[in-house]
């Protein structure tokens, strides 16, 4: 199968879904681990196209927010749509849905055994059954648009953090997804590597890609989302545009940010 | 030779072949049974965990001689006169892949779950994700255990005699039987028994300290 063919270009999905319903949806969604509550209603809309940041105070829900969009936590209440999915009520078709959601960690999860260019084509040739010959191509193409073409024969041990995380996006990227979901991906990182992952999800953005992110850098949230959202305490506290960190509107904003930066 | 004579000498040494021969089967079957064992053991599916738990218990529980008999006497029972090579074989088989399949399966669990998840998020079917992330990384690890545990089968073959397998402890006592230098004979015995373990033991620990490493 070619999935260039059938997965169509970033840009494209936008001008094809911009004016029709969002990527994902959010509505009064919740989410409990036993008898703790930590998604308490969540509305949220995510355009195609669009950069969602997510930020807020540790155990305030932001991974479990995330991890629901591509079902790695089931919800409990409310609606939730992803890429035209209910994953709400009856059975879900995981599969299917992960083709379509990238995920990328904060501790890369690379698989160690395998060369670069092995963790980047795994998926590809087993779920979408890409040949060698294109397999190659495909790892080529995503390598490069994350800086790494050189490394496409290296062990991930052989890299450093950063560029381990540069692989586990081209790892993401080379499924085509419509939507990556980015949990405190430079974490892990000192100030220098977090740099050149930050300039790569950049780069993304601006080609067009989809995305969710929970990040702790409010300077890159505040550049490059469309939309920030505050959570606290299993709710969104307060959203808007990238500047509404420059002049919080609740005092629990103003507190984060203020510790924040 | 210390006193005995070279066709005894070489007769002793054919034993040792046969110990070789009934730890190598031992091996075979005992992978060939506890793969299935070990995935058993690890998988969600409770009927399969609480059955191959049963089995491996069972196993762990009994005297590997006393597993000897029952093979060799059960399959007596049944009317077939089998030889001592092939109860003693499905014997080792028995014992082996209990405790190979507790090894493996203690590899498997050890791949970090977040292996696990990275294959689900990418699409992968579950055989799939098994078999191409997280087995290759179980198989790494369980090198070394399972070439020490070769060594614990080369040695437990010597229970065989029990059931009056010709192997080298059983060539031995023919020998001794028949010279009366229970010493010397037993003495190269266990000379031979070693020179067979002892590089394993070596191999298995240079493997462990190369697994360390990375
Ligand atoms: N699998 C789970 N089982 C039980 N509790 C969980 C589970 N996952 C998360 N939690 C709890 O849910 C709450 C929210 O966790 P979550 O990981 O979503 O927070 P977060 O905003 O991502 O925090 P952080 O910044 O520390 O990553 C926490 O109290 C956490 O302990
Ligand atoms: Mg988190």
């Amino acid at each position: 199968m070619n999935i260039a063919a059938t997965t169509p270009r970033a840009t494209e999905i936008q001008s094809m879904t911009r004016s029709d319903t969002p990527l994902v949806r959010f509505h009064g969604v919740r989410k409990s681990f036993g008898e703790l509550e930590v998604l308490k209603g969540i509305d949220l809309e995510v355009a195609s196209g669009e950069v969602v940041a997510l930020i807020g105070r540790s155990g305030s829900g932001k991974s479990t927010a995330l991890r629901c969009v591509n079902g790695l936590e089931r919800i409990n209440a409310g609606e939730l749509t992803v890429c035209g999915r209910a994953l709400h009520g009856g059975k879900v078709d995981l599969r299917d849905l992960r083709q379509d959601v990238g995920i990328v960690f904060q501790s890369y999860n690379l698989f160690p055994h395998l060369t670069v260019e092995q963790n980047v084509t795994l998926a590809p040739r087993k779920v979408h059954k890409i040949g060698a010959a294109e397999a190659r191509d495909l790892a080529e193409q995503v390598l490069a648009q994350v800086g790494l073409s050189e490394k496409a024969k290296n062990y991930p041990e052989q890299l450093s953090g950063g560029q381990q995380q540069r692989v586990a996006i081209a790892r993401s990227l080379a499924m085509r997804p419509k939507l990556i979901l980015f949990d405190e991906v430079t974490s892990a990182l000192d100030p220098e590597l977090t740099g050149e992952v930050l300039r790569v999800i950049a780069k993304l953005a601006a080609e067009g890609m989809t995305m969710m992110l929970v990040t702790h850098e409010m300077a890159f949230a505040r550049s490059v989302a469309d939309q920030v959202v505050f959570m606290h305490q299993g709710r969104i506290w307060e959203s808007g545009k990238g500047d509404m960190l420059d002049d919080p509107q609740t005092p629990e904003l103003r507190q984060f940010v203020g510790n924040g930066l | 030779m210390f006193g005995l004579t070279i066709e005894q000498i070489a007769f002793i040494f054919r034993g040792a072949g046969w110990t070789i021969v009934l730890s190598l089967l031992g091996f075979v079957g005992g992978t060939l049974l506890g793969l299935p064992v070990a995935l058993a053991r690890a998988s969600r599916r409770r009927s399969l965990k609480i059955v191959s738990g049963l089995f491996v218990q069972l196993v762990q529980g009994i005297p590997l001689p006393v597993i000897m008999f029952v093979v060799y006497f059960g399959i007596s029972i049944g009317g077939y006169d089998v030889p001592a090579l092939v109860a003693a074989g499905i014997a080792m088989t028995l014992y082996s892949s209990a405790y190979l399949g507790e090894i493996w399966r203690g590899c498997i669990q050890a791949v970090p779950k977040t292996q696990w998840e990275a294959g689900e998020c990418l699409a992968l079917t579950n055989t799939q994700r098994f078999v191409f992330v997280i087995l290759p990384q179980a198989l790494r690890m369980a090198v070394p255990p399972t070439v020490g545990f070769l060594v614990q089968i080369v040695k437990n073959t010597s229970y065989a005699v029990v059931i009056g397998f010709f192997d080298l402890t059983y060539s031995a006592k023919v020998i001794n039987n028949s010279t009366f230098m229970p010493f010397t004979v037993f003495t190269i015995a266990a000379l031979i028994y070693f020179a067979i373990c002892f590089p394993m033991s070596v191999m298995a620990r240079r493997f462990e300290r190369r697994l360390n490493r990375t």
